[in-house]
């Protein structure tokens, strides 16, 4: 029985005709299948691996390198949130951020709370040290985040 | 004369991503016009005499890169456009990519069309989310607007734009890695030469340009060399190698200023001006102590160390163009991020946090880039649970000269940058870090663990 779904298979497909190696197509099928199924797990692998025509041990390579797809055994939260520790936040408070989340979200960076509602991360620099400290809400930027602005998210995220 | 923006003219307006808006504003009657009238190689040509030096951080004459393609090939030959934008610090390619994002496409069409590529992908890191959705939807209006596709407005060219996005990694953004990253394989940057003009993405000859250098070419094509030569700082006279440092530069302030920004304004503003004028002044009414010139990798200067040479003036006053930086002992311009370190402010605190990134965004293929980066962290840590000995500030100058490509021991310059602020930030306050360890006293942030996450 296959763990990715049609919708998906067509997905990955429609990227093939941009590049001309298929292997290109590696990072945008582990992401749409991290974000649908908030994991990639060993068996989508080896499908993402025949799509691709590649041995699943290349995507799996590829996958591990980034450290930021979760594998076999580990999930993401419903929602990712990744407090930023690059230089210009940490001047700004970033670390007290992160001990409030941690302490907030019952959670240490990299882990899911207990309601499976978020992901908790820490980001290197996420490129939005106009709004130090900051967070990523998944993909998105939030700026000057306090511990008041980051107790509201969490709300937001577990609605 | 007040400076007027060019690059950010557009940012404060409503619906400024929008075509129908950019079209109103001028925009791509350059592009139509090259296409009508002028060859790719003259396109070539006027980069070139430009003056204008790659915005990313190398600082490489753009057009001189372009000529390094083979000619005659029979093709494809790629560009690609490197918005993997993570030197810490550095948000210059964000707000251009948010806010005015067909300045950028069409300085890719230009380019495309002068380096005869009939694709560019579009590297974009995970973490633009906002950005990555604005230039989907612009590309999406250029086809609508059949100025992308097939024999755009009736000619000969052709061009596809891909956006492709990364998955939060920091060498993403040298360019063999970002084309390793992009055919689908760890992004382990490849032994050069070949250059990419050579041999780069599939095996094809390939450029690498950064965002900000696209939106340059737009506005060069549009005003011409005069205007671009009318900014910025000529060559150095003593200095036969020097290119000079031409045109309007996006700088971004950060860290311990009242009002972090990007700002534009002509190449060579100074440190002090920058941060003083446009940045807000220090915050809290304290002093400058240390600033990051141009993103992590530059290294640190002194603001209260005497500039040689220039009686009253301190290594706060050099001048923000290619060669001001290297003034003081750092490694360049970089990306022209500045980040400010007030005086209340642990230097050991913000080394180790420098540590901590290039342990983290080492990629692991050069021995001493991946052990070197490691055990200046952990030389930091016990510095910052105030167990730090004696010969720690020798043993960690001693590695930071020894790895990177200028000494000659790794692939890719990552390391000469995570070497540079350990370098610099010891030579300069070594007092303070002296003084730290004799103390013994932990860092406030001694306990906070941040190991294994992602």
């Amino acid at each position: 029985m296959a763990v990715l779904g049609p919708e998906i298979r067509e997905k990955i497909r429609a990227y093939l005709p941009r590049y001309p190696r298929k292997q290109a197509v590696t990072l945008p099928a582990l992401h749409l299948v991290h974000d649908e199924y908030r994991t990639v797990s060993n068996e989508a692998i080896v499908e993402i691996a025949e799509i691709l025509e590649l041995h699943p041990s290349e995507v799996h390579d590829t996958m591990t390198f980034y450290e930021f797809f979760k594998h076999d055994g580990d999930q993401l939260g419903k929602a990712r949130l990744w407090v930023c520790r690059g230089l210009a936040c940490m001047l700004r408070g970033a670390y007290e951020l992160i001990d409030h989340c941690e302490a907030k979200l019952g959670v240490k960076c990299g882990e899911r709370t207990a309601d499976g509602k978020i992901t908790l991360e820490f980001a290197e620099c996420i490129g939005a040290c106009d709004g130090a400290p900051a967070c990523l809400k998944n993909d998105e930027h939030v700026m000057n985040v306090t511990a008041e602005k980051a107790d509201q998210l969490f709300s937001e995220l577990r609605r | 004369m007040a400076f007027e923006p060019t690059l950010l003219a557009r940012v404060e307006k409503p619906n400024s991503p929008r075509l129908e808006g950019y079209r109103a504003d001028g925009g791509y009657a350059a592009f139509e016009r090259v296409l009508k009238d002028k060859q790719p190689l003259d396109v070539v040509t006027q980069v070139k005499d430009s003056g204008l030096r790659g915005r990313g951080g190398a600082g490489f004459p753009t057009g001189l890169k372009w000529t390094f393609l083979p000619k005659d090939h029979p093709g494809p030959i790629y560009l690609c456009i490197n918005a993997d934008e993570s030197e810490p610090c550095t948000y210059n390619n964000r707000i251009l990519m948010e806010k005015d994002p067909h300045q950028v496409l069409e300085g890719i069409m230009l380019s495309c069309y002068a380096i005869k590529s009939p694709v560019a992908y579009f590297y974009i890191r995970y973490e633009y989310g906002t950005a990555f959705r604005t230039l989907q939807a612009a590309i999406d209006e250029l086809y609508d607007a059949k100025l992308l596709g097939k024999n755009i407005n009736g000619t000969n060219f052709s061009l596809d734009i891909y956006l492709h996005r990364g998955a939060g990694a920091y060498i993403c953004g040298e360019e063999t890695g970002l084309i390793e990253s992009l055919e689908g394989k760890r992004a382990w940057p490849r032994i050069k030469p070949p250059f990419p003009a050579i041999e780069g993405a599939f095996r094809k000859p390939t450029i690498v340009n950064n965002v900000e250098t696209m939106a340059c070419v737009t506005q060069i094509l549009r005003r011409g060399n005069d205007w671009f030569k009318s900014l910025g700082v000529p060559p150095d006279p003593k200095n036969p190698r020097d290119a000079g440092s031409y045109g309007p530069k996006l700088y971004t302030i950060a860290g311990h200023v009242n009002e972090p920004k990007c700002v534009e304004l002509p190449m060579g503003v100074t440190c002090r001006d920058l941060v003083e004028k446009h940045g807000g002044g220090v915050w809290k009414g304290r002093k400058a102590k240390t600033v990051n010139p141009g993103g992590l990798s530059m290294g640190f200067l002194d603001c209260n160390a005497p500039l040689k040479g220039e009686d009253g003036k301190t290594e706060y006053d050099i001048p923000l163009d290619f060669n001001g930086p290297g003034r003081v002992g750092c490694l360049g311009l970089g990306t022209a991020a500045v980040t400010v370190v007030d005086d209340q402010t642990s230097m050991v605190d913000v080394l180790h946090n420098v540590c901590q990134f290039f342990s983290h965004e080492s990629c692991g293929q050069c021995t001493p880039c991946r052990e070197g980066t490691g055990w200046m962290l952990k030389i930091l840590e016990r510095m910052r649970r105030g167990k730090g000995r004696k010969d720690d500030l020798d043993v960690l100058v001693d590695v930071a000269d020894r790895i990177g490509i200028i000494p000659g021991t790794t692939i890719c310059g990552l390391s000469d940058g995570a070497g540079w602020p350990v370098k610099t930030a010891i030579r300069k306050f070594r007092a303070e870090f002296e003084a730290a360890i004799e103390a013994k006293t932990a860092s406030k942030y001694a306990k906070l663990q941040m190991v294994g996450a992602h």
